[in-house]
This record gives C-alpha cells, sequence and structure tokens, in this order.
C-alpha cells in the first residue's frame, strides 16, 4: 500500500469517526443536568435491590456479568504476567543487599501499613454500601503490604506476603464469582441473578449477592496485584542476565 | 457564589490540572520521572471525579494510577537498567536509580 494511499484511508476513516463521535455527543443528556435516563433507571433499581451503593448495585447486580468478564480479563493478565516473567533456564538468582532507609521513611511506612490495610478491608467490606468495593479495597491490600517493601526490606516483605496462597486464593476467588452464579440456575432464576435474601438497606448483611461477588472480587484483586507485583520484583530484585554469571 | 458556580469552578480547576499534568507526563522523556509525572496525573484525574461526583472511579484510579503503575513501571526501568550495567550488581533499592 503506498503512503498516499494510506494517507487517505486514514483521512476516510477519521471523518467518519469524527462524524460518528459529534453525532453521537450532541444527543448525550446536557452535562450537569439532575435528569439522566439510564442513572434513574439504574439507582431505582438499586434501592429496590437493597444496595445503598448504586454503583456496587450496576457492577454485581444488575450488570454483574460484565464484572464477571471484567475478572477474568484480570485473571487472565495476571497468568500472561506470570507466564512472560517466569525465570528462564540459566537465570542466576542473586540475594538482594538490604538498602538504607530513612528512619522517617521507616517510621511512617510502620504507620501508615496497618492503616492502609484496614482501609482496605474497610473499603471491601462495605463494597455494597459506601464509594468503593472489592476492585478499590483490593487494590489498597495490597499497596498496603508493599509498603513493607517501600520502608523496611525486600526480605520483610516475602515474610508478610504468603505467594503460593495468594495464587490459590486468586484462582480461587476467579472460580467463586462464576459458581456463586450458578446459584440463580439452583433457584430456577437466570444465571448470576441475585437470589439471595436481600437485608435491611443499609445494613452490612444487605444486598444478597453483591455483597458476596464483592468480597469474592475483594480476594481475587487483592491476591492478584501482589502476584503480579511480585513477579515484577523478583525480575526487578533478585534475578540476573545469565551472562553476568561468566 | 452558589454551590453550582462552586462546583463548576471546582470541575473547571481539576480539568486544567488533568490537562497540565497529561502534557507534561507526554512531554517527560525519562522513564523514572514519567512514572512520578503519571502518579501526579492520577491524582488529578482523582481530583476530577470526586468533584464530578463518581468516588467509586476517582478510588480505582487512585489506587491504580498513583500507587500500581508507577511502581510497575520503576521495576521494569531498574530491570532494565540493571541488565545494562552488566557485571555491576546494584544494591536492592529501587529508588537508587540515577
Amino acid at each position: 500500500m503506498s503512503a498516499r494511499l494510506r494517507v487517505r484511508l486514514f483521512l476516510g476513516a477519521a471523518a467518519v469517526v469524527a462524524a460518528a463521535l459529534v453525532w453521537a455527543i450532541t444527543g448525550l443528556p446536557r452535562f450537569g443536568t439532575a435528569v439522566h435516563p439510564y442513572g434513574s433507571r439504574a439507582v431505582a433499581a438499586a434501592i429496590r435491590q437493597h444496595t445503598a451503593n448504586a454503583v456496587s448495585s450496576v457492577n454485581f447486580d444488575q450488570r454483574a456479568l460484565d464484572t464477571l468478564g471484567e475478572e477474568s480479563i484480570l485473571y487472565a493478565a495476571v497468568l500472561g504476567a506470570i507466564v512472560l516473567l517466569r525465570r528462564l533456564g540459566g537465570e542466576r538468582r542473586e540475594t538482594p543487599r538490604p538498602g538504607k532507609v530513612l528512619p522517617t521513611t521507616r517510621l511512617l511506612g510502620a504507620t501508615l501499613a496497618p492503616v492502609t490495610i484496614l482501609t482496605g478491608v474497610y473499603i471491601i467490606a462495605h463494597g455494597a454500601l459506601t464509594p468503593g468495593g472489592g476492585f478499590q479495597g483490593g487494590v489498597v491490600l495490597a499497596t498496603g503490604l508493599h509498603l513493607a517493601y517501600v520502608a523496611v526490606d525486600y526480605r520483610v516483605l516475602e515474610r508478610v506476603r504468603p505467594l503460593a496462597l495468594l495464587e490459590a486464593a486468586e484462582a480461587t476467588a476467579a472460580g467463586a464469582f462464576a459458581a456463586l452464579g450458578l446459584a440463580g440456575l439452583a433457584a430456577g432464576r437466570a444465571y448470576l441473578e441475585n437470589v439471595l435474601p436481600l437485608g435491611t438497606f443499609g445494613q452490612l448483611s444487605s444486598s444478597g449477592l453483591v455483597a458476596v461477588l464483592n468480597a469474592a472480587v475483594g480476594v481475587e484483586v487483592a491476591s492478584g496485584v501482589t502476584v503480579l507485583l511480585a513477579q515484577f520484583l523478583e525480575q526487578a530484585v533478585e534475578l540476573a542476565e545469565p551472562e553476568e554469571s561468566q | 457564589m452558589t454551590t453550582a458556580q462552586v462546583s463548576y469552578l471546582l470541575i473547571g480547576l481539576a480539568l486544567v490540572c488533568v490537562v497540565v499534568a497529561a502534557t507534561a507526563a507526554a512531554l517527560t522523556r525519562d522513564p523514572v520521572r514519567q512514572s512520578v509525572v503519571l502518579a501526579v496525573l492520577g491524582l488529578s484525574l482523582a481530583l476530577l471525579f470526586t468533584v464530578l461526583e463518581a468516588p467509586d472511579v476517582a478510588l480505582s484510579q487512585l489506587a491504580v494510577g498513583t500507587a500500581v503503575t508507577p511502581l510497575l513501571i520503576l521495576l521494569t526501568v531498574r530491570k532494565v537498567r540493571r541488565g545494562a550495567a552488566g557485571k555491576r550488581p546494584e544494591g536492592q533499592r529501587k529508588d537508587d536509580e540515577g
């Protein structure tokens, strides 16, 4: 394909995309209006399902199948990273030397680690009630764990991070999401339909299946992100190129 | 000023922050500095989502954009530089990059 033809093809496609975008955006409700067709229906459905956090109701109830797809993507991505970053034959394993850490950094890390981990657990547990949920809390939890590396030492991180257990937890939680959807089928309803008792609006035990799916995603994301970071850390800190050993 | 005006002002300020941080991230050439600028961009985006009343998205952005992504970039840079350094193994910490 000649350069001129390629430019023409691009300009033609760009014009079509631009026209479609303008057409779509002018059809949107105006910015900042109180009434939104999808929002109003989603919030009404969330209240009907006793889920105080409407976003969690969309994620784990109204569009739970989409979330199943998303968490499978995350699982596949972590799996891909594990395969790509595995230790190759000939790669040497070095014992990382502990680096100097400023006392203030150590103090800040030691203070923040328990606070961050507690925040992560809180965000996961209250996913059906307040902003946040399994994904957000899971990432916060994984980040809190890695404060051990920033504030103290790689070997301390290795001790607080049971990698084999986390790998199993990630796979189990990812499978649990798909398996929990079968509850709907068992009750003679649709796959992933919210068939558990809905409880009292605003209580921790409310929202039925939403809270359970949310917890499964929390476990999957927290262990998945930790396992992902572990692969990067192993490559960056421990493994050396084979040529170096000669 | 009415509350609506205040909220529009905050949205405008957050948008300016996002545009400035995103431009700076695109113009920064050194990956180590770029990871820090990306963290600032993540923070600005989290701020924008908060003033747009989307706290769920803001939390995701804060956790992924300001913590995990910059850390992955820093670790990747460290691995690449470590390989290039040859027989001169460096210390353990990621912040001893020049």
